[in-house]
């Protein structure tokens, strides 16, 4: 590897060791307020704002209880002649003076977040794939034109959309439903489908699809058989990047649903707990919410230039 | 099979047929079907996207208000507008905005095109510290403003923490988002914690794409290493740098959720950029009509800065 002609462009040792060492500092740091969120999800409320803070203390789940089930607060003879505690969180809750009342509202909004980052994701990448190749392989009149006014949609502050959606949700009754925020994360998704599923079935070969239709195949069969396999990949990656926005996505989500349809971000910042914001649930709440990105992330890392480019720069 | 053996068929006979008679036939099946492909998303955009903005453009134009639905709507002509344009207090949202989006754009385009410039070196174990780095852009900026403004706190936050160890003053003598001074760059270091990764994504694109043998060249000239950077690689990553300052100036100047929840435009309207102004004006004031026409003029402000940008863009990548 140390030809004459390869160390011209190679950088130096010296600079490679520099160069890393101080990448590693950047990440080390931007890493901390994560690790740090993870800790907390793991402290007592007490634990979670002593000062100075914590590095080292007792693990609790006391975060993940409080995170998962309501609490009241109860007289010390009531709480002493109630049958011993079940489980875990019963114990801990007791110690506080609380016994717990009931499930939080927690789940039902992470399921929220699942059905409506999930339908979304499915209607966005089926559209945007069947537009993307539409753009691909027909002469379709002022494409260029089609394509900038899909890629301009999403260009638009949500705020602003929001305002004639909320009426016009009003109006139609879908106001706080699971359809109603489907429809609207499947339009927010659908451009950048399109735009990253073009650039995918660009990179096919129509001469795969020429040849099955040669054999005797159709148009939408030579579509289903040859170009849909071909483009696995890339409906994965596209699909990775509409999850991650529909899951992640706040501004709408606290505009136009309340309760039956509310999703994970806007229900995690108002977790409070006796006594102020329950910053262990708060944090172990966020944790669980932000594990399937971090994953997602780290499956994504080929394709996330793609992504955050709408497929305008490739590596 | 039947169908299968059949279009094989009609293939056939189409090869054979001239082809001045096979071509419209293929031809109109083929822009039925392009329009088949293309038609569902268009509708759903013009449903949800376009149908909704000409509503926002109709209602600009009138005193509707969306919590009184019941009373007449009544059309004031431009009055929204004069009064947005005319009114002291929409500068205010408006110097927040520019204040955020300035800084942010010039700190992550610098950190991030110098960590780029870093990985390009390719130490080992880069790509691993990549995807470590690029995590933070991932996530849900509206948890984002929320778990920093727990780091944030004024007596137990970590950030305060460790700045009071750094500058050795107790953590408990400042506070980040409520203060006038400080909340503005309390909301420009989470930004730029988050989004510095995305600049480092797109500058590292553009430093692979220049071709060793133009470095090659430069050494075969004797160039000095600084002078090589001068004239090469920043000028060759100049489209890239700057498609990453225009995709982070439209989504700054649209920024809502991470601040809304970190500073809620607070104190008093220090961060009130753009958007929560917005938000405050059509969901708390109910002031639909003198929002939409807000509204417009914010799309229309970004439209403006965005082609703008696209040409200058142009220009550099046409030198």
């Amino acid at each position: 590897m140390t030809t004459a002609a390869h160390s011209v462009v190679e950088p130096s040792p010296r600079s490679k060791a520099i160069a890393g060492t101080l990448v590693v500092i950047y990440a080390v740091i931007s890493m901390i307020p994560l690790v740090w969120i993870g800790l907390t999800a793991l402290k007592t409320p007490s634990d979670a704002i002593a000062y100075p803070p914590k590095i080292l203390f007792t693990p609790s789940i006391a975060g993940f209880c409080d995170l998962f089930t309501t609490q009241s607060r109860q007289t010390e003879d009531y709480i002493a002649k109630l049958p011993p505690p079940t489980d875990t969180c019963d114990e801990i809750t007791r110690s506080r003076g609380l016994v717990t009342a009931g499930p939080s509202n927690f789940m039902p909004r992470f399921f929220n977040s699942f059905i409506i980052a999930f339908g979304s994701t499915f209607l966005a990448v089926a559209l945007g794939t069947l537009a993307a190749y539409g753009f691909s392989r027909f002469k379709v009149p002022l494409a260029d034109d089609l394509l900038f006014f899909i890629l301009s949609t999403r260009m638009m502050p949500p705020i602003a959309v929001a305002i004639p959606i909320y009426l016009m949700y009003r109006e139609l009754g879908l106001s706080d439903t699971h359809l109603g925020m489907i429809l609207l994360y499947t339009a927010v998704n659908v451009s950048l489908a399109v735009w990253l599923m073009k650039g995918f079935i660009d990179e096919i070969p129509r001469e795969y699809e020429e040849a099955a239709m040669i054999d005797g195949y159709t148009r939408l069969q030579a579509f289903r058989k040859v170009v849909l396999p071909q483009a696995a990949t890339g409906i994965a990656a596209t699909a990775i990047f509409c999850l991650i926005f529909a899951w992640n996505e706040y501004a709408f989500a606290v505009l136009l649903t309340s309760g039956e349809a509310q999703t994970a971000p806007p229900f995690i910042p108002i977790i409070i707990g006796e006594g102020g914001q329950d910053w262990p649930a708060v944090a172990a709440g966020t944790t669980l919410f932000l594990i399937p990105i971090v994953v997602f992330t780290v499956l994504l890392r080929k394709h996330l230039l793609r992504g955050i480019t709408f497929g305008a720069v490739r590596k | 099979m039947a169908d299968l053996g059949a279009s094989k068929f009609a293939d056939r006979l189409a090869s054979a047929t001239p082809e001045t008679i096979a071509k419209p036939i293929r031809g109109l099946s083929d822009r039925v079907l392009a329009w088949l492909f293309i038609a569902p998303s268009i509708i759903l955009l013009l449903a949800i996207n376009i149908f909704p903005l000409i509503w926002t453009i109709y209602l600009s134009f009138t005193n509707y208000r969306a919590n009184r639905p019941n009373a007449p709507i009544k059309s004031v002509g431009i009055d929204n507008y004069v009064s947005i344009l005319t009114d002291p207090d929409v500068w205010q949202p408006m110097q927040a905005t520019a204040h955020f989006v300035i800084w942010t754009i010039l700190i992550e385009t610098v950190l991030g095109f110098a960590l780029a410039f870093l990985i390009d070196r390719k130490f080992r174990g880069h790509g691993f510290w990549t995807t470590i780095i690029l995590i933070p852009m991932m996530l849900s900026p509206a948890v984002v403003g929320n778990f920093w403004k727990f780091l944030y706190q004024p007596q137990t936050g970590l950030f305060n923490y460790i700045i009071g160890l750094i500058i050795g003053e107790p953590a408990s003598s400042f506070e980040m988002i409520g203060s006038v001074r400080l909340a503005p760059w309390s909301i420009i270091i989470v930004d730029v914690w988050m989004w510095t990764p995305y600049v480092v994504l797109i500058c590292l694109a553009g430093l692979r794409s220049i071709p060793d043998y133009i470095y090659e060249a430069a050494e075969v000239d004797r160039a000095s290493k600084w002078r090589q950077f001068w004239t090469i690689t920043l000028p060759m990553a100049l489209p890239f740098i700057m498609l990453a300052m225009l995709f982070r100036g439209i989504e700054n100047f649209k920024m809502f959720d991470m601040v809304n929840l970190l500073t809620s435009g607070g104190p008093g309207s220090t961060t009130e950029v753009a958007s929560i102004t917005l938000k405050r004006a059509a969901f708390e004031s109910w002031r639909t009509g003198y929002s939409s026409a807000f509204a417009i003029i914010l799309f229309v402000t970004v439209f403006g800065l965005a082609n703008i940008y696209v040409k200058a863009l142009n220009q550099v990548k046409s030198r």
